[in-house]
């Protein structure tokens, strides 16, 4: 045999070695939650759902933890209705959602984190800047085809939209669309950033996004002449606006209640602002 | 005549050189696409320091840590399962009905697109086994995903063992499982380590499944309950997010970087695994 | 989502020879082997057994609890209303996916029709053309080409191709052909991979015994090898054509995703899988079932190909 013994005993070894570091690494991590003297609190919550609110929840979590190093905060995606679902069946302590409850889903407890705002954004090359509410509705009916019709160049209108169930979706349809459905051949793409990278890629295209995903790759435009700052959604000018809500089952208590109480406080505010959102009051 | 035949074959060769010339002119293009605007934000720092502010600053620390805990986890469950199936296959039954249908399953799961896997994974470990979004899930998951490329590697690898050892070892009055622990699987562990090989490319490049059974939390995984993000569901949050195009390109490259390692290395042993056959 | 290719020529190399040696193997495998010698433990052989069942136990598993998380929505609105309804619109209760079945069909369709053409002469150039140093130094870059995460992939075609398509015939870009081209890329390292070992496995004998007789390189290779080498390349398309359709990630950022039946190759479809991954975050209730559903649909799909593949290759396997 070429392949000796002592040979393959060690790499034999070397695979029993790395699963096993794995494996007893994996079984020793649980006990250090709560053993830790120090800060008084511990513990570790989950946040799941909405991937909008998640990067927000990230920072806010991130900087939680730096005050409280003994409590764990775990930020997880997974969608508006995943939140609503993650609450409702206990998967995570909070529920995050980036769209106002549905009838069937009342009955959690509710509390508004901070406002977003929808932009409205073109490519950095179109000439067209301010639109009416009206208008953007209608070009998300497909009434309105061509950019000549609100000021721009002789060109087709490219729509993007977001998926059917999306928190920013049911948002602007709400505010915007007055419930009635977006055009069914408009482009769909299931991300913040997915619309902007598409919107900025094509001139003649058009698509709708949270202030969080708003860089300099697109151009947001003014709706009806207000800007979408967080300044004119404070005051009211700017009206596409929707809540990020974290939803509990119960009364927020314990860890629960302290983060909560964190992202009110002045240092929460900051970071919302921070982020580009506009902090409850 | 001769001329027809002739001009066509310069044709076809000019034909076959321009197709293989594109194929490589797209692979370039590709990987210089990402390598070029993510070298650039690669530092010592990206590898050791933890995201921050949800990916836009900072590194990927913790994603490789999930990563590697994450794919620990599957071939620490897989690799005995999948040599234990192959040495079943190989050593015990070849043929019959059993057979046939351990062969089946095998082969459909191998066929099972991921964003299935993903499904089964979201509704049986996360929802019905109540283990959460977790480390464990997303193992076990990733286990039932490589699973077939492990049987399948064992598979090949024992095979060509060459029969006269198991005699020779028969014949000095060893038992079946010892012929097989001392003689057969000794043998065979190059091949199987290309396979597991193989299976550590996959689980790193996977996407869809991980996301919806491991979750998408950027804290580092303390116990097998707690979520974890790996690196490939940070580069696809960090792009479709709009997070931060620059981490997103550079994490990108690391990906790429880890795959051509992974790559060579699964070559090495198969150059090394086939020499010794011979 | 994405296999290695290697994995896949081993795939195909291990069915063939598990058919070619069970007929070789089949007077043999009752030998003496294992016949003789002290007993072993019975848990030995039952502990196996066990984990050779896992695979199978987890394709059930797996059929069972996707089954049953769609099936109730299909029963609801009907197999029929569901497979060939033409409106999909889940928050208002109607759940047609003709469009994407139609997509699917379209899209891996069209990486067929680009990605054959290429892998195929990739596989004999590789095979034929280049010493085998040269293909030797290139093999890597085409499994790198299978190592490069989907993502990637879709940010390509985002960011290069569908602002190319754009320029050069109007429109968004965005639809069949953008998939298609990705997904022909996608799907290039398993045809070159599988196709370049079934043309390699062809006996020297055929090709030297062409040769011999005068025929040119190429004639050898248009009538002797290819030939030859047939049921090594339909397995290598057949699997290509699998990874196609099950392909989620890449495909939903370039093919638009509109929810509409296509009429032209620039027009934008939506695929069974893009369904899945875009709606699954935000779906509730019976919307979350609908794309469980899709799942089902998209399950069958796979199923029938992998029947497919086993049957080609077995009727391959006992004429070899």
């Amino acid at each position: 045999m070429m392949f000796t013994k002592k040979k393959s005993f060690i790499v034999g070894l070397m695979i029993c070695v790395v699963s096993l570091a794995v494996i007893v690494s994996g079984c020793g991590g649980n006990q250090d939650d709560a053993e830790q003297i120090g800060d008084a609190l511990t513990g570790s919550i989950t946040i799941a759902g909405s991937t909008s609110v998640q990067p927000l929840s990230e920072v806010l979590a991130e900087k939680f933890m730096e005050v409280h190093p003994n409590v764990r905060i775990n930020v997880q995606g997974g969608g508006s209705t995943a939140g609503v679902q993650a609450a409702t069946t206990g998967t995570a302590e909070i529920g995050a959602s980036s769209r106002e409850l549905k009838e069937s889903e009342k009955g959690l407890n509710e509390f508004v984190v901070c406002k977003d705002g929808i932009a409205i954004v073109v490519s950095p090359e179109n000439k067209v800047t301010d639109l009416t509410l009206e208008q953007v509705k209608k070009i998300y009916l497909g009434e309105i085809k061509n950019w000549q019709e609100v000021g721009g160049n002789d060109a087709e209108i490219h729509v993007v939209s977001r998926e059917e169930g999306s928190g920013t979706r049911g948002a602007f349809e709400e505010l915007v669309m007055e419930k009635e459905a977006v055009i069914d051949t408009a482009t769909i793409q299931n991300s913040t950033g997915a619309v902007a990278t598409y919107v900025a890629s094509d001139e003649n295209s058009m698509g709708y996004v949270s202030l969080t995903g708003l860089g300099d790759r697109v151009k947001a435009i003014t709706v009806e002449g207000a800007e979408a700052t967080t300044e004119a959604i404070k005051d009211g000018s700017y009206k596409v606006a929707r809540p990020f809500l974290y939803l509990t089952k119960e009364e927020p208590g314990g860890l629960v209640k302290d983060y909560f109480d964190f992202v009110a406080s002045e240092e929460g505010t900051k970071i919302i602002e921070e982020e580009g959102l506009v902090a409850a009051q | 005549m001769k001329n027809r035949v002739k001009y066509e074959e310069k044709v076809a060769k000019i034909l076959l050189w321009f197709a293989a010339l594109t194929i490589i002119c797209i692979l370039f293009a590709i990987v210089s696409f990402i390598v070029i605007k993510g070298v650039s934000s690669l530092s010592w720092e990206f590898f050791t320091e933890n995201p921050k502010r949800g990916g836009k600053e900072g590194g990927i620390y913790s994603t490789v840590i999930s990563t590697l805990y994450l794919t620990g986890v599957a071939l620490a469950l897989s690799t005995p399962i999948g040599v234990g199936a192959a040495i079943y296959l190989t050593e015990y039954v070849k043929q019959g009905r059993v057979v046939r249908l351990i062969r089946f399953g095998t082969e459909s799961l191998a066929g099972i697109p991921s964003i299935i896997f993903g499904l089964f994974g979201f509704v049986f470990f996360v929802i019905f086994l109540k283990m959460g979004w977790s480390v464990l899930s997303g193992g076990l998951t990733l286990t039932m995903m490589i699973l077939p490329t492990i049987v399948r590697t064992a598979e090949e690898a024992l095979k060509s063992v060459p029969r006269s050892y198991r005699e020779g070892s028969l014949a000095l009055g060893a038992t079946k499982w010892m012929t097989i622990y001392r003689v057969v699987l000794p043998s065979a562990i190059p091949g199987i380590l290309t396979g597991i090989i193989l299976s550590i490319g996959r689980a790193v490049g996977e996407t869809a499944a991980i996301m919806l059974t491991a979750g998408s939390a950027l804290g580092i995984p303390l116990s097998l309950y707690d979520p974890a993000r790996t690196m490939s569901v940070h580069l696809y949050v960090l792009a479709m997010e709009g997070l931060s195009m620059e981490n997103a390109f550079a994490t990108a490259t690391v990906l790429i970087a880890l795959v051509t390692i992974v790559n060579m290395l699964a070559n090495r042993f198969r150059i090394y695994f086939t020499k010794q056959v011979s | 989502m994405r296999q290695s290719i290697r994995e896949k020529a081993i795939f195909i190399n291990y069915k063939k020879k598990n058919i070619i040696r069970k007929s070789t193997l089949q007077e043999g495998s009752k030998s003496l082997l294992y016949q003789k010698g002290y007993k072993d433990s019975q848990w030995i052989e039952y502990i196996l057994f066990v984990s050779a069942m896992i695979a199978l136990l987890s394709v059930l598993l797996i059929t069972f609890f996707v089954l049953r998380s769609g099936l109730p929505l299909i029963q609801k609105v009907g197999i029929k209303d569901f497979i060939f309804g033409l409106k999909w619109a889940p928050t208002q209760g109607s759940f047609g996916i003709f469009p994407m079945i139609i997509g699917t069909v379209m899209v891996t369709l069209g990486a067929l029709v680009i990605g054959i053409p290429f892998g195929l002469a990739g596989a004999i150039f590789l095979a034929e053309i280049v010493p085998v140093s040269v293909a030797k130094a290139v093999r890597p870059m085409i499994e790198l080409l299978a190592g490069i995460p989907s993502v990637v992939y879709g940010f390509f075609g985002m960011i290069v191709i569908v602002p190319f398509l754009r320029e050069k015939l109007g429109g968004t870009g965005l639809g069949i052909l953008a998939g298609s081209i990705i997904l022909a890329i996608m799907i290039l390292p398993t045809i070159i991979n599988i196709a370049e070992d079934a043309i390699r496995a062809v006996p020297r004998e055929y090709k030297e015994g062409s040769l011999g007789m005068g025929a040119t390189h190429w004639q050898t290779i248009k009538k002797i090898i290819l030939p030859a080498a047939r049921s090594g390349i339909i397995s290598g398309i057949v699997l290509g054509m699998g990874r196609a359709i099950g392909e989620t990630m890449a495909v939903i950022m370039v093919t638009g995703n509109a929810p509409v039946l296509p009429n032209s190759i620039m027009s934008q479809v939506r695929t069974l899988t893009g369904n899945v991954v875009l709606e699954m975050g935000y779906a509730a209730g019976e919307h979350q079932q609908a794309l469980f559903a899709t799942g089902i649909v998209l399950f069958g799909f796979i199923m029938i190909l992998n029947l497919v593949i086993s049957f080609t290759l077995k009727k391959e396997g006992e004429s070899a």
